[in-house]
């Protein structure tokens, strides 16, 4: 078997010129976009050529997860990332590689000419190959998708979490609706850095749009509160229904010291307070 | 899985510690990881490489970059020949407040990271291997 | 951040009955402990009152550095001396949360300036001072 692969390389070698003008010829022809930058698929083309001759070449198996495979993994999931970001569809993305079986069959179909079974083995192991590439290709591209769109929406969530300054040094974060692990780190973390950028000594989480509670978010609503303690803020959560207060001593989660008000008005009542003991408004400071 | 980039260090004296730091650092920026996740994985590091230090008697680490997938992933290795640990379920639960030394390190590392694995007999030595994916 | 080369010290600013220390370097374990012994040191020698330790500057604080803060906090209150620690970063805040250390007993606030205010109070001393610098 080893030496029917072997010869696979050298073909690929052999012919590379003409199999690159090939393929790039076809991929423009079925690449269904406007502005296709010529140079930028053959560059990829003769890359995905030399890299592929030189895995074949050192390895026998066809097994593309092993470590001589890594340059040819490493290009195509790379090539995979920059389409999704540049908005290809899966289709296209992975015609890239299907389409190079046509230019590779014929090279085999011209040295093969005289021996139908050498041909057909040839062919039989290049599709494998290919195959695995294209599906390779094809998740590395779905996976971009996905890291575009969870980068996204975490975007989106920084910009639509609401923290407002109620009061000088007091924030309040409002939060609304069910409550992802998520989205609730998002909101943390964005909650801290509005800390330190107001200098805001108490924040507000009020969680009276939130329908339920589960103990994963009780746990991130506790590490918010021991977070900004550590910077030298308290938090107050308000907006406590006596349904949520039944689920959390159900949890058996312990809210310790954290001050708790059935109501947002409540909590900045308490805030005031405790900011009005600490200011002291009288010379201005340096 | 193959690593796309990898390196092994010496870890034997305080400085040492603080170059895994450093090192980790620049790992996970080179890996766009964001800055909370940069400084949980770093600080994982110190505590791993310090528990070489001081528990091994010093050791290596081992970084390597990964792809799977279409994932990207940082994995650190750390390896000892030291006395290795007895209990590894007690090392792992042992708390900030008993002073046993290797107080909050393992189990904190293995808090700060996706994914945690450890092997450690006593004459034996101890092998952590932690990994944070994208 | 530069690197905490052996042998060197952090600055301890002496400011009226006040110690201030503001973190600018990568630090080794020992210079954690050296911080440690030369912070006691000062507050016995200066008799000082309060310490403000500025970590604004550290991106990563482990449980080594923690434990030392935590115990220059309670030598300082052993010797009457209130320890309040400023400027901690979000990401190593909620590091140290999932790490599992709470540092109790150190006082914290936001900047310098709420920290002295902190001790200020917690002295019970009224108006401001004349400082110089910080």
């Amino acid at each position: 078997m080893a030496d029917h692969r072997s010869r696979l390389a050298a073909i690929v070698r052999e012919h590379e010129t003409e199999i690159v003008a090939d393929w790039v010829g076809l991929l423009a022809k079925v690449t269904r976009r406007d502005a296709v930058d010529r140079n930028e698929l053959e560059r990829h083309a003769r890359s995905f050529v030399s890299l592929l001759a030189d895995a074949m070449a050192a390895d026998a198996s066809g097994e593309i997860d092993g470590s001589p495979w890594a340059k040819v993994r490493e290009m195509l999931t790379s090539l995979s990332a920059n389409r999704a970001r540049q908005g290809w569809s899966p289709s296209e993305t992975a015609t890239f590689i299907f389409s190079f079986k046509q230019p590779l069959f014929a090279r085999l179909r011209e040295v093969y000419r005289a021996d139908a079974e050498g041909l057909a083995r040839e062919t039989w192991t290049a599709t494998l190959l290919l195959d695995k590439l294209g599906l390779m290709t094809s998740e590395a591209f779905q996976k971009s998708r996905e890291d575009i769109i969870i980068r996204q929406q975490r975007e989106l969530l920084e910009l639509s979490t609401p923290v407002v300054a109620l009061w000088e040094g007091v924030l309040a974060v409002p939060l609304i609706g069910t409550l992802d692990s998520e989205r609730t780190q998002v909101v943390m973390e964005t909650l801290l850095q509005r800390i330190v950028d107001t200098g805001a000594s108490i924040a507000i989480i009020d969680i009276t749009g939130v329908p339920t509670v589960d103990t994963l978010v009780a746990q991130h609503l506790l590490k918010t509160v021991s977070a900004a303690r550590l910077m030298g803020a308290e938090c107050i959560i308000s907006g406590i229904r006596p349904q949520i207060a039944q689920t959390i001593v159900h949890l058996g989660v312990d809210l310790g010291n954290v001050a708790t008000k059935a109501t947002l008005a409540d909590a900045l009542v308490l805030a005031m307070s405790r900011v009005g003991s600490l200011a002291s408004k009288a010379a201005p400071r340096a | 899985m193959p690593a796309v980039r990898e390196e092994t260090i010496g870890v034997n004296s305080d400085e040492d510690v603080v170059r895994i730091r450093q090192v980790t650092r620049q790992w996970a920026l080179d890996l766009a990881f964001s800055l909370v996740d940069q400084t949980k994985i770093v600080t994982a590091a110190s505590e791993l490489a310090r528990n070489t230090v001081i528990h091994g008697g010093g050791g290596t680490t081992h970084l390597e970059e990964l792809r799977e997938g279409g994932r990207r992933g940082l994995r650190l290795t750390f390896v000892d020949k030291g006395p290795g640990i007895a209990d590894v379920e007690q090392a792992l639960r042992d708390g900030y407040t008993t002073g046993s030394g290797l107080g909050l390190g393992l189990g904190g590392a293995r808090r700060l990271a996706n994914e945690f694995e450890i092997a450690s007999r006593p004459g034996q030595g101890t092998c952590v291997r932690i990994t944070r994916w994208k | 951040m530069l690197d905490g080369k052996p042998g060197e010290r952090i600055p301890i600013l002496k400011m009226g009955e006040f110690l201030l220390v503001s973190i600018q370097v990568e630090m080794h374990d020992r210079l954690v402990m050296t911080l440690q012994d030369e912070l006691t040191e000062q507050i016995v020698r200066h008799r000082a009152r309060g310490v403000l330790i500025d970590i604004s500057a550290l991106e990563i604080v482990d449980s080594f550095i923690g434990r030392a803060l935590g115990n220059i906090a309670n030598m300082a209150r052993v010797l009457d001396a209130s320890t309040v620690v400023v400027g901690m970063r979000p990401a190593v805040a909620i590091t140290l949360v999932e790490l599992g250390l709470n540092l109790k007993g150190v006082r914290t606030a936001l900047n310098a300036e709420k920290g002295m205010d902190l001790i200020r109070r917690e002295l019970g001393l009224s108006g401001r001072r004349d400082a110089g610098g910080a």
